[in-house]
C-alpha cells in the first residue's frame, strides 16, 4: 500500500465542438472518503466521471490510479483498475434474479452453475452488507433496491473506487437515507466513493470533501462541512450581465396563462410535478429556474400539449387546455419553443415544409399543397428572421442557431398570445443567443405572456420580470428578477432556503 | 448531462447522405448480389455472365417475353406500392402477402356472383371488395399498434399464414371445384375478367390499374397535405405530433390504404391471370413487394423500376433454366440475396450514421432497413423457391 490518492485526475480537458465540457480539471479522491462532485447541470461533472470510467476519452490530461498512470480506454480498463460506476440508467436485466444479474458481470467461464451463482451472490450480499435478496427478480424490486443491485455488481468486481452519478435523483427520501447508510458502511471498509450531485443538503450530509465544478472548470475543493451558502455561491456564483430592460407595459391585469394545481404522477415514483400553480400576465416574462430534472421538462410538455397531466388545470383566457393535444394548444394562440428543438422539427424535411407544418391546411389549393405560397412564405420568414438557409434545405443540415431560428420563425410569425419557451439559447453561439433574447423581449413588448424555462440564471435574470424556482416537481420560491439574490436562488435550486 | 449541442450540431452538418444515396444503394445492391450469386451459378456448372444475360437481357429480346415481364411486374407493382406507402409513414407492414390473399378471396367470391352485371360494374365491385378485404386484414394489427403499441412487424407477418389457411379452407370447403374436385374455386364470371391489353398476351388491365394506383399514390404523397403529414410522420413521429399532426390517424390511414392496395393486387391476379382462387395464387408477391419497395427507395417511380426489374429477373430465371440447364430456382436465390443485400446496405448506412449521432435523426429508409434486418430471417423464408413468379409457365 502506498500513500497516493486512490484516483488522481490531472489537467483533464474535454471539448465537444466549441463547447469545453472539462477545462483543465484536477481532482484527487482519497482512500475511504466520500468525495462529492457538485455543480449545476452542464458543469461537466458527468463528463469528468465518464472519462474516468472509460466511456469517454479526454482531449488532454492524465489519470493515475493508486499512483500509477493508466490509459483508460474503455469501462473494461476501468473495471480492471478497480473503478466502478453506477449511472442514472441501470444496466440490469429485469426478468432475471439478482444473483443472475451479478453473474452476468463475470467473465471467463462458459459454464454457469446455478448453485454457484446463488452462493456467490449470497456471499457478496453478506460481505458488503447490502440488504437485497439474491433470489428476487430484479423487475419486481423497487428503484432503490435495483440501485443496490447495481452497486453490488460493481463491488462484486472488486471495485475500490465507486462512482455514483446522481444516485438520489430516482429515490424517495427514505431510500436516500438507506443509500447513505450503505455508503457510510462501505467507506468504513475502505471504499472510495465519488458522489455526483447538485443537491447541497445531500452533499453536506454524506461527503468528506466536495469538489465544485462550474462551466467545466474546477472551482475548488472544500471540506464537506462547508456552509451551504458558501457551496451555493461556488456552484452558481457569477456576475450577472447588464441588460437594460424596459418596464413591463401596463397590459391587462387579467392573467393570460393560468396554471392551477398541475400534477404529473407516475406509479411507484414520487410525482414529477406536484401541485404547480402559476400565473403569467400579458406582456410579462416569468422565468422558471431550477436544475434540470426537477419537473421543468414535464411542465413544458403539459403546456405544449405533449403530455397528459394527472390533475390540475391550464387556462388561456376561458379555454381549458389541460389534456389538450398540440393542435388545440396551438389553436388557442400558444406558441411553443421546447428544449429539444431538433425533436420538434422534422429534420429530414425542408425548411419551407417545417415552417408550414403546424398550419398545413392554410397552405392548400384545390386539395394539393400550394407549393408557391409555401415557398414565398418561407422566403419571407427567412428574410425576416435572418435564417441562414434556403427554403429547400433540410432542417437537419442547418446549424443549431439556424434551427432555433426556424422554430422561432414558425412560432413568432403567428403572433402568439402566450409563449412557452424552454432553454431557448442552449448550445447557441453568442450572436444567435443575443438574437433569440431580443426576439423574446420584442414579443414581451408586443404584449405576449411568456413562460421562460431556463437553466441559465444569467438568461433568466436578464429577461424575466419574475423568477420562480422549481425543485423536485414543485415551485419552492419566487422573486422579482430586479432584486433577485443569486445566492438565495442557488440555495433554492439546490433544495435549501426559504421562499423569498 | 454536459451540453451536447456542440457535437450534435457538427454531426448533423455532416449527416447529408449524398455519398450513400438511395439510388446508389440500389445499384450497389444489384452489383453485390450478382457477385454473391455467381457462386451458386458456378456450382450449377454455368457461366455466371451467360446466366445474368439470360436473367436480365434475354427476356427483353422478344415481344412475348417483354410482355411477360410486365405480367410478372403487375402484382409486385401493387404490393411494392402498398409496402412503400406504409413504410413511408413508419408503419412496417410486412403483411402485404396476407392482404393480397384476402383481396383475392373477395375477388373470387364477388366474381362468381356478378355474372348478370355489366363488366364495368362487376369489375368495380371486385376492386372495391378486394380493397376493403385487404384493408380489413390490415386493420387489426394497425389497431393493436396505435392502441397498445404492439409491434406491427410481428402481427402483420403472422397474419400472412393465417390468410393462406383461409384460402385453403375456402378451397377445400365451400369453393372446392364441384366438377374436378380439385381444391380450386369455381371460375369467375366472364364479365368479371380483366380485359387483356394486347391480343395473345397475358398482359391485362390490372397492369394499367397498378400504374394508376401508383400514380395516385405518388401524387398524394408528394403533393398533398395528407401526403406531407404521412411523410413527416415517418421521418419524425415526435416532431410531427408536436406540429399538430394526428400521428395515430396517419398510421391507421397508411396501414389501411396499404392493405387496400395489396388487396387490389389480389383482385388483379384473380381477375386477370387465374380467373379463380387457387392455393398457389401468390408465390410470395407480398414479400417480393418488400424488396420492390426497398429497392425503389420508397419512391413511387423507383417502385415501378424495381418491379419491372424483378419481373424481368423472374421471367429470365425461368428461361435460363431451359437455356442453360440450371435450376430455375436460381432466380429465387438471386431475389432473396437481393433483399438481404439491399437491407444490409441500408442498415449499414444507418449504423454508420447512428454511430456518429444521437438517436432519432436517421433517415426514414435507414430505419426501415434496421427494423427489417431483424425480421429478415422470417421474411426471406416463406418465399419457397418453387413458387417464385418466374417459374410459372406462361398460360399455366
Amino acid at each position: 500500500m502506498n500513500d497516493a490518492p486512490a484516483v488522481e485526475l490531472r489537467a483533464i480537458t474535454k471539448r465537444f465542438g466549441d463547447l469545453v465540457a472539462n477545462d483543465n480539471v484536477d481532482l484527487d479522491v482519497r482512500r475511504g472518503e466520500v468525495h462529492a462532485l457538485l455543480g449545476e447541470n452542464g458543469a461537466g461533472k458527468t463528463t469528468l466521471m465518464r472519462i474516468l470510467y472509460g466511456l469517454s476519452s479526454p482531449d488532454a490530461g492524465l489519470i493515475r490510479v493508486d499512483g500509477r498512470q493508466l490509459e483508460i480506454r474503455s469501462p473494461r480498463d476501468a473495471i480492471a483498475a478497480g473503478i466502478g460506476m453506477v449511472t442514472q440508467h441501470f444496466a440490469l436485466v429485469r426478468p432475471m434474479t439478482v444473483a443472475e444479474n451479478l453473474a452476468l458481470g463475470r467473465v471467463g467461464t462458459l459454464w454457469l452453475d446455478p448453485a454457484d451463482v446463488r452462493r456467490r451472490a449470497a456471499e457478496a450480499v453478506e460481505r458488503f452488507g447490502i440488504g437485497v435478496n439474491p433470489d428476487a427478480v430484479v423487475g419486481r424490486l423497487s428503484i432503490g433496491q435495483q440501485q443496490r443491485v447495481e452497486i453490488l455488481k460493481a463491488l462484486a468486481r472488486d471495485c475500490r473506487v465507486l462512482i455514483l452519478d446522481e444516485p438520489t435523483a430516482v429515490l424517495v427520501p427514505q431510500e436516500v437515507e438507506g443509500l447513505f447508510a450503505t455508503l457510510r458502511q462501505l467507506v468504513a471498509q475502505g471504499l472510495s466513493i465519488v458522489f455526483i450531485s447538485h443537491k447541497l443538503g445531500e452533499v453536506r450530509a454524506i461527503s468528506d470533501r466536495v469538489s465544485v465544478l462550474r462551466r467545466g472548470r474546477h472551482v475548488g475543493t472544500v471540506p464537506g462541512s462547508t456552509p451551504e451558502a458558501e457551496l451555493a455561491r461556488m456552484m452558481v456564483g457569477r456576475p450577472t450581465f447588464g441588460v437594460v430592460r424596459e418596464s413591463a407595459p401596463a397590459g391587462g391585469t387579467a392573467p393570460a396563462l393560468e396554471i392551477d394545481g398541475l400534477r404529473v404522477e407516475a406509479p411507484g415514483r414520487r410525482p414529477v410535478l406536484g401541485d404547480v400553480s402559476l400565473r403569467v400576465q400579458a406582456g410579462e416574462i416569468v422565468g422558471v429556474a431550477g436544475v434540470s430534472g426537477n419537473g421543468q421538462t414535464e411542465l413544458v410538455e403539459v403546456l405544449t400539449g405533449m403530455r397528459l397531466p394527472s390533475a390540475g388545470s391550464v387556462r388561456i383566457g376561458d379555454v381549458e387546455l389541460a389534456g389538450a393535444g398540440p393542435a388545440e394548444v396551438m389553436a388557442s394562440g400558444v406558441g411553443r419553443i421546447p428544449e429539444d428543438r431538433h425533436a420538434c422539427l422534422v429534420g429530414e424535411l425542408s425548411v419551407a415544409y417545417n415552417l408550414v407544418l403546424e398550419h398545413l391546411d392554410e397552405f392548400r389549393r384545390r386539395g394539393a399543397l400550394d407549393e408557391r405560397r409555401i415557398r414565398s412564405h418561407a422566403e419571407a420568414l427567412i428574410e425576416r428572421f435572418a435564417i441562414r438557409a434556403r427554403p429547400d434545405d433540410r432542417v437537419a443540415s442547418l446549424s443549431g442557431g439556424n434551427i432555433q431560428k426556424v422554430l422561432l420563425a414558425r412560432v413568432l410569425s403567428r403572433e402568439p398570445r402566450v409563449l412557452i419557451v424552454s432553454q431557448p439559447t442552449r448550445g447557441l453561439d453568442v450572436g444567435a443567443t443575443e438574437y433569440v433574447r431580443r426576439e423574446l423581449l420584442a414579443r414581451r413588448t408586443a404584449g405576449t405572456a411568456i413562460l421562460l424555462v431556463s437553466e441559465d440564471l444569467d438568461e433568466l435574470l436578464a429577461l424575466a420580470d419574475r423568477v420562480v424556482v422549481m425543485y423536485e416537481g414543485a415551485i419552492v420560491g419566487e422573486m422579482s428578477a430586479s432584486d433577485a439574490d443569486i445566492d438565495q436562488l442557488g440555495l433554492l435550486m439546490a433544495g435549501r432556503g426559504q421562499v423569498g | 448531462m454536459t451540453g451536447q449541442a456542440g457535437p450534435m450540431a457538427a454531426v448533423r452538418r455532416s449527416l447529408r447522405p449524398t455519398r450513400w444515396s438511395t439510388p446508389g444503394v440500389a445499384v450497389a445492391a444489384v452489383a453485390i448480389t450478382f457477385a454473391l450469386t455467381a457462386v451458386p451459378i458456378l456450382l450449377a456448372e454455368a457461366n455466371p455472365f451467360a446466366a445474368y444475360y439470360e436473367f436480365l437481357v434475354s427476356p427483353l429480346t422478344s415481344d412475348f417475353t417483354r410482355l411477360e415481364v410486365l405480367v410478372g411486374a403487375t402484382p409486385i407493382l401493387f404490393t411494392g406500392c402498398a409496402v412503400a406507402i406504409a413504410f413511408k409513414a413508419g408503419y412496417w407492414n410486412i403483411g402485404a402477402e396476407g392482404q393480397l390473399l384476402l383481396g383475392a378471396i373477395a375477388a373470387a367470391g364477388i366474381g362468381q356472383v356478378v355474372g348478370d352485371l355489366p363488366p364495368i360494374v362487376a369489375l368495380t365491385l371486385m376492386i372495391a371488395g378486394g380493397a376493403l378485404a385487404g384493408a380489413a386484414w390490415a386493420l387489426l394489427p394497425a389497431l393493436l399498434r396505435v392502441r397498445f403499441d404492439i409491434d406491427e412487424v410481428v402481427t402483420t407477418l403472422l397474419l400472412n399464414p393465417v390468410a393462406l389457411l383461409l384460402v385453403t379452407g375456402m378451397l377445400n370447403g365451400p369453393w372446392r371445384d364441384p366438377v374436378s374436385g380439385f381444391p380450386e374455386s369455381p371460375r369467375i364470371a366472364a364479365v368479371a375478367e380483366l380485359p387483356h391489353l394486347i391480343e395473345r398476351s397475358r398482359l391485362h388491365l390490372g397492369f394499367l390499374i397498378a400504374l394508376v394506383v401508383i400514380g395516385i399514390a405518388w401524387y398524394v404523397l408528394a403533393r398533398t397535405p395528407a401526403g406531407l403529414r404521412l411523410r413527416a410522420t415517418g421521418l419524425s413521429p415526435h416532431g410531427s405530433r408536436f406540429a399538430g399532426v394526428n400521428v395515430t390517424r396517419v398510421l391507421l390511414g397508411a396501414a389501411l390504404v396499404s392493405g387496400a392496395v395489396a388487396g387490389i393486387g389480389g383482385v388483379s391476379e384473380v381477375a386477370g391471370i387465374q380467373f379463380r382462387l387457387t392455393g398457389g395464387l401468390s408465390p410470395g408477391f407480398g414479400y417480393t413487394g418488400i424488396v420492390v419497395a426497398m429497392l425503389g427507395g420508397l419512391w413511387m417511380p423507383g417502385v415501378i423500376l424495381a418491379a419491372v426489374f424483378l419481373g424481368d429477373l423472374a421471367v429470365g430465371a425461368s428461361s435460363a433454366g431451359r437455356a442453360l440447364g440450371i435450376p430455375s430456382q436460381l432466380g429465387a436465390v438471386v431475389q432473396g440475396t437481393l433483399l438481404l443485400v439491399t437491407v444490409g446496405l441500408l442498415a449499414l448506412r444507418r449504423n454508420r450514421l447512428a454511430r456518429s449521432t444521437t438517436p432519432g435523426t436517421g433517415a426514414a429508409v435507414d430505419s426501415v432497413a434496421a427494423d427489417l434486418a431483424q425480421e429478415l430471417a422470417v421474411v426471406a423464408d416463406p418465399a419457397e423457391p418453387e413458387d417464385q413468379p418466374g417459374t410459372r409457365e406462361p398460360g399455366a
